[in-house]
C-alpha cells in the first residue's frame, strides 16, 4: 500500500490522480444533477452561441452542450471500462492458456496472439463493428476485443517470466496443480504490471470510443457519449465551434488523465527511489571516524618495487537513511610481482575495493583515500586522458561472469583489439594480429580462427582467458581479479588460476585476486586480506592462514571443508550473519558473531596492528562455546 | 525402505542428449552425491525424478513403482539451488512451507506442522509471518529444506543447495542436510560440483561427464582409488589439493 501512496508524492503523479478521481465522480454524479438539464429541449434557442445560460451554446433541439457533455461522462467512461475489462479477461486468459495447456498446446495459442497483435488494431475494430452491428454494445466488443491480443501478450511474457522461477517449479513437485500455482504463485507477481498496463488501456479505449461514435459506428442516438456529441457538434462547427470544442476537451482530459495516472503508478511502483538521490555533503560528520591507519607494516621504503599503494580507502554511497561506507579505510600496497588475495563475505567490500582501485565505482559513489596510487601515479586526480592511458595499459581487469564481459554482437578479435587500437594508437591489422597473439597467450588453440568467432561460441573458461587475453594487450603491472574462477566447474577454474600464475611469473605481473573462497585464495597467492565490515581485519602471509590470529579467518578456514575434513564432527559454522553496511555496529564489526567478544570489542574498534585488527588475536577458540552461541544466535 | 532408482534413463532437449542411458541407484536411507561439471546433464536428472523434465525412455522407480509425478502425493521432494528463486516473494515463509503439506489436515494442524518444520531447521517459529525479503540466504535454503520436508518424501533431490551461499553459510546448512538425514532416515540426492562438499555428506558418489555416469562406488573408495580419467581429473582440480 505504502508503494501505491508514492504516486502521490510526485506533481505529475498527484495531478493524474485527481484528474482521474475527478473523471469518476463526475461519471458518477453528472447524471443524478444533470439529466433533465441535459435533456430540457429548447426549440426557440436551437443552435445558439455560448452565452451566461448555455456555457457552450446548444444543439439542434436547443440542448445545453455544457450539461450533456457533463452527464455524457458516465456513459463515455462505462463504454470504456467495459472494454477494458472484456480486453483484460480476454487477454489474460489468453495470454495464461500456454501456462495451464502445457507447451504443446499453449504453442498454438502463443502463435494466435501473435498473429492478432500484428493485426491493426482499429482495423480490427471496424471489423468488430460490421460483425456486431452498430451501436454501443457493438463498439465495446470491438474495442474490447482489439484490446486483447496486445494484454494477452503482456500476460504471456510476464507469466513466462515467472513461471520459469523456481518457486513455481517447487509448487509443482510439492503436487500444487497448474491452476491453483496459476492463481497462488504467477498472478500476484505479475498483477502491478498488469493493473498499470490496464489503466493505461482504459484511457485509450475511450480515445478510441471517441473515434467510433465519431465515424458513427459508436453510440447511436438518443444515448450520447462524448464522441456522439462531438460527430452532432462537427456539423455545425462553423455556427458554434464549442459545441465540438467542449466534448473533444472532455475526452482529451479524461483520455490524458487515465494515461497519466497509468504512467504514475507504473513508474512509482516500479522506480526504487522518488524524489531523487540525496546529495552527499561533503563532509558526512559521524562518518568521518577515520580509521587508525597501520602505518608499521610496509611503508612504501622502496618506491620503485610498489605497483599500486592504497593509504585509508574509503568508498560511500548515498543511501536513504544517510551515506552508506561499505568501504571504510582499508590500507595496502601491492609489489610488483606479487599475489595478494582478498576474502571476505558477500557485503565485505572486497569487490568495492576493486572497483575502487580501477576507477569503476559508479557515479553515484565517492571514492577517497589518502593515496591512491599505481605506479607512482595519482589516481584520485580528475579523469584525464593520460589517466585513462595508464589505466588501459596497465591494469587489467577480469570479472566473474565472462558472459556479461564481451559484447555479444562483436567478434572476440576486435573487441580484444579495441583498447590496443584506443591506448596504444596501434593501426586496425597491429591490434588484431596482437589480440590473435594475446589469445594464443592465454592458451586458445587456433587464435586465429579463434578471433574471427563471437563471445557466444566460446566455452566459460575461454571467455574467462579471453577476458585475461585483453588484459594483456597492454603490458599490466597489475591484473586485478574479481572472483574470476566462481562461475566456472572445477576443472576450468584450475586451467585459469593456472594462467594467472604463469602470466605473474613470467612478466612480474601483480596480482590483485578477490575471492570467498579462502583456499583458493590460499593456493594462489602470496598473501591474504582478510575483509570484514569493509575493513582489513587481517593481513598474513597464505603460508600462515591455517595459524591465522583473527577468530574471523580461523572461522573462516574452519567453515570450509577440504578433502582432510574429519567426517564425523559438524563443520564449524559463523553464527549471526554479516554486518549491514548501512548499518555497522559501534566497537569491532565482527563482535556480534565473534566467540571471544568482550565488553572492550563492543565499544572500541581495534586497529590493524602487526597484521591483525583483533583485541584477542589468536586466544584459544572453544568449541563448545561456539555451538552453543550458534543456538542462541538461531533462536533469537 | 525408499530406494530411488534411475534405469537406463536417457533425456533429450531437441537434438541435444542431456542424460545419455543413465543406470544409478540411491541406497535407502543413505546419501548419493552426485559431481560433474556444469551441463553434464545431473541437474537434468535430478530436474527428470521429480517431474520437471520430461523422460524420453528408460524409468525412474522408487521401490520398484514409478515416482509418481501427477497428483497430491509427491514422495520426491527437491529443493533448488537459488534460495533467491525458490521462495515466491509475496508470501510469507509460513505460507511457502504450508502449501507443502498434503491436504487433509486441519488448520491447526497445519499451523503445528510449519512451526514444527521450522524448528527442525532450526529457524524460529515466530517467523512464520516474515517474506523471504527479510531472510538471509542461508535462512532462505533453510525454509526451501522445510517445504521439501513438508511433502513428508521419502527421497529428497539437493540441486547444487550450498552453491550460491556464502562459504560460512555453506558449513550450517550442509551440517543441516548431514542432521536431518541422520535423524529422519532420509534417502537424498545430492548434486554438487563440489567434491569436497560431497565427501562431506555423501556415503556414495557417482561422478556424471557428458550426460553419461563415468564412475559410482562408495564416497571413500572413488575419492581414493579412482577409476575414471575425469574423476582424477576432477580430484586433481581441488583447489589445496595438488601436490606441489
Amino acid at each position: 500500500m505504502r508503494r501505491w501512496m508514492r504516486v502521490l508524492r510526485t506533481p505529475l503523479g498527484l495531478t493524474a490522480t485527481l484528474l482521474t478521481v475527478g473523471v469518476l465522480v463526475m461519471a458518477v454524479i453528472a447524471p443524478i444533477l444533470w439529466t433533465d438539464d441535459a435533456d430540457a429541449i429548447d426549440t426557440s434557442n436551437i443552435l445558439a452561441p455560448p452565452s451566461s445560460e448555455h456555457w457552450a451554446g446548444t444543439d439542434n433541439l436547443g440542448r445545453d452542450i455544457f450539461y450533456r457533455t457533463l452527464v455524457a461522462t458516465r456513459l463515455s467512461v462505462e463504454l470504456a471500462l467495459s472494454a477494458t475489462v472484456i480486453a483484460v479477461v480476454v487477454g489474460l486468459v489468453l495470454g495464461t492458456a500456454s501456462f495451464l495447456l502445457g507447451r504443446r498446446a499453449g504453442r498454438f495459442v502463443n502463435a494466435g496472439i501473435n498473429i492478432a497483435v500484428a493485426f491493426p488494431g482499429i482495423l480490427l475494430a471496424l471489423f468488430f463493428a460490421v460483425i456486431f452491428g452498430v451501436g454501443a454494445t457493438g463498439a465495446v466488443l470491438a474495442i474490447g476485443m482489439a484490446g486483447a491480443p496486445a494484454f494477452g501478450r503482456l500476460t504471456q511474457t510476464l507469466v513466462a517470466g515467472i513461471a520459469s522461477r523456481d518457486f513455481v517449479a517447487a509448487a509443482r513437485v510439492a503436487g500444487v496443480g497448474r491452476f491453483r500455482s496459476l492463481f497462488r504463485h504467477v498472478l500476484p507477481n505479475i498483477a502491478e504490471p498488469l493493473v498499470v498496463n490496464a489503466t493505461i488501456s482504459a484511457g485509450s479505449a475511450l480515445l478510441a470510443f471517441a473515434g467510433l461514435s465519431f465515424l458513427g459506428l459508436g453510440v447511436q442516438q438518443p444515448k450520447y457519449d462524448w464522441g456522439r456529441l462531438l460527430y452532432d457538434g462537427i456539423s455545425s462547427i462553423y455556427v458554434n465551434p464549442w459545441a465540438a470544442l467542449v466534448p473533444g476537451t472532455a475526452v482529451i482530459v479524461a483520455g490524458l488523465a487515465f494515461n497519466l495516472f497509468g504512467e504514475s503508478v507504473a513508474k512509482a511502483l516500479g522506480v526504487g527511489v522518488v524524489g531523487g538521490i540525496p546529495e552527499l555533503p561533503s563532509v558526512s560528520a559521524h562518518l568521518e571516524d577515520v580509521a587508525p591507519v597501520d602505518a608499521s607494516r610496509r611503508p612504501a621504503e622502496d618506491v620503485d618495487d610498489v605497483v599500486l599503494d592504497v593509504r585509508n580507502l574509503r568508498v560511500t554511497f548515498p543511501g536513504p537513511r544517510g551515506p552508506i561506507r561499505p568501504v571504510r579505510g582499508i590500507s595496502f600496497a601491492v609489489r610488483r610481482g606479487e599475489a595478494v588475495g582478498v576474502v571476505g563475505e558477500s557485503g565485505s567490500g572486497k569487490s568495492l575495493t576493486a572497483l575502487a582501485v580501477s576507477r569503476l565505482v559508479d557515479d553515484s559513489g565517492r571514492v577517497e583515500a589518502d593515496r591512491l596510487d599505481l605506479l607512482g601515479t595519482d589516481l584520485r586526480a580528475a579523469d584525464s586522458k593520460a589517466q585513462r592511458q595508464l589505466l588501459g595499459t596497465s591494469m587489467a581487469m577480469v570479472f566473474q561472469d565472462p558472459m556479461t564481459s564481451f559484447n555479444p554482437t562483436q567478434r572476440m578479435g576486435g573487441q580484444l583489439a579495441e583498447s590496443a587500437r584506443h591506448h596504444q594508437g596501434l593501426s586496425k591489422k597491429d591490434a588484431l594480429s596482437r589480440a590473435v597473439d594475446r589469445l594464443r597467450s592465454v592458451r586458445i588453440t587456433e587464435p586465429e580462427k579463434r578471433a574471427h568467432q563471437y563471445p557466444h561460441e566460446f566455452s566459460g573458461g575461454m571467455r574467462q582467458r579471453a577476458m585475461i587475453g585483453m588484459g594483456l594487450m597492454g603490458t599490466p603491472a597489475l591484473i586485478v581479479a574479481d572472483e574470476p574462477t566462481t562461475a566456472l566447474d572445477v576443472t576450468v577454474q584450475q586451467q585459469v588460476l593456472d594462467l594467472l600464475a604463469s602470466i605473474r611469473e613470467a612478466d612480474d605481473v601483480a596480482l590483485i585476486l578477490i575471492s570467498h573462497d579462502v583456499t583458493v585464495v590460499g593456493e594462489v597467492c602470496d598473501r591474504v586480506l582478510v575483509m570484514y565490515a569493509g575493513r582489513i581485519v587481517e593481513d598474513l602471509p597464505a603460508g600462515e592462514l591455517s595459524a591465522a590470529q583473527h577468530p574471523y579467518t580461523r572461522a573462516l578456514m574452519a567453515a570450509v571443508p577440504d578433502m582432510h575434513t574429519d567426517l564425523d564432527e559438524p563443520l564449524a559454522v559463523i553464527p549471526g550473519r554479516p554486518v549491514d553496511p548501512s548499518d555497522v555496529p559501534q566497537g569491532c564489526a565482527y563482535a556480534a558473531r565473534c566467540p571471544l567478544a568482550s565488553a572492550r570489542c563492543r565499544t572500541e574498534e581495534p586497529a590493524l596492528v602487526d597484521g591483525v585488527a583483533c583485541w584477542h588475536a589468536g586466544e584459544p577458540i572453544d568449541i563448545e562455546v561456539v555451538d552453543r552461541e550458534l543456538e542462541e544466535v538461531e533462536a533469537s | 525402505m525408499s530406494e530411488l532408482r534411475f534405469d537406463n534413463v536417457t533425456v533429450r532437449y531437441g537434438s541435444t542428449t542431456a542424460v545419455d542411458d543413465v543406470s544409478l541407484t540411491v541406497p535407502s536411507g543413505q546419501v548419493l552425491g552426485l559431481v560433474g561439471e556444469s551441463g553434464s546433464g545431473k541437474s537434468t536428472l535430478a530436474r527428470a525424478a521429480v517431474g520437471l523434465a520430461p523422460v524420453d525412455s528408460g524409468t525412474i522407480l522408487l521401490d520398484g513403482k514409478p515416482v509418481p509425478t501427477r497428483g497430491r502425493r509427491r514422495p520426491l521432494q527437491m529443493v533448488f539451488q537459488d534460495p533467491y528463486s525458490s521462495l515466491d516473494p509475496r508470501m510469507s515463509i509460513g505460507e511457502s512451507v504450508a502449501e507443502a503439506i498434503p491436504p487433509g489436515s486441519s488448520r491447526a494442524e497445519r499451523r503445528a506442522e510449519v512451526e514444527r518444520l521450522l524448528e527442525l531447521v532450526h529457524l524460529d517459529p515466530d517467523r512464520v509471518a516474515m517474506r523471504p525479503a527479510g531472510l538471509s540466504g542461508g535462512q532462505r535454503q533453510r525454509v526451501a529444506l522445510a517445504r521439501a520436508l513438508a511433502g513428508k518424501p521419502e527421497v529428497i533431490v539437493a540441486d547444487e543447495i550450498t552453491s550460491a551461499l556464502d562459504v560460512s553459510i555453506q558449513g550450517a546448512v550442509l551440517n543441516l542436510v548431514r542432521e536431518l538425514q541422520r535423524e529422519l532416515g532420509l534417502t537424498i540426492l545430492f548434486i554438487s560440483h563440489n567434491l569436497a562438499v560431497v565427501r562431506y555428506v555423501a556415503s556414495h558418489v557417482a561422478v556424471m561427464h557428458h550426460g553419461r555416469i563415468v564412475e559410482q562406488g562408495p564416497t571413500g573408495q572413488v575419492l581414493s582409488e579412482p577409476d575414471h580419467d575425469y574423476t582424477r581429473t576432477l580430484l586433481a582440480a581441488i583447489p589445496g589439493n595438488r601436490s606441489i
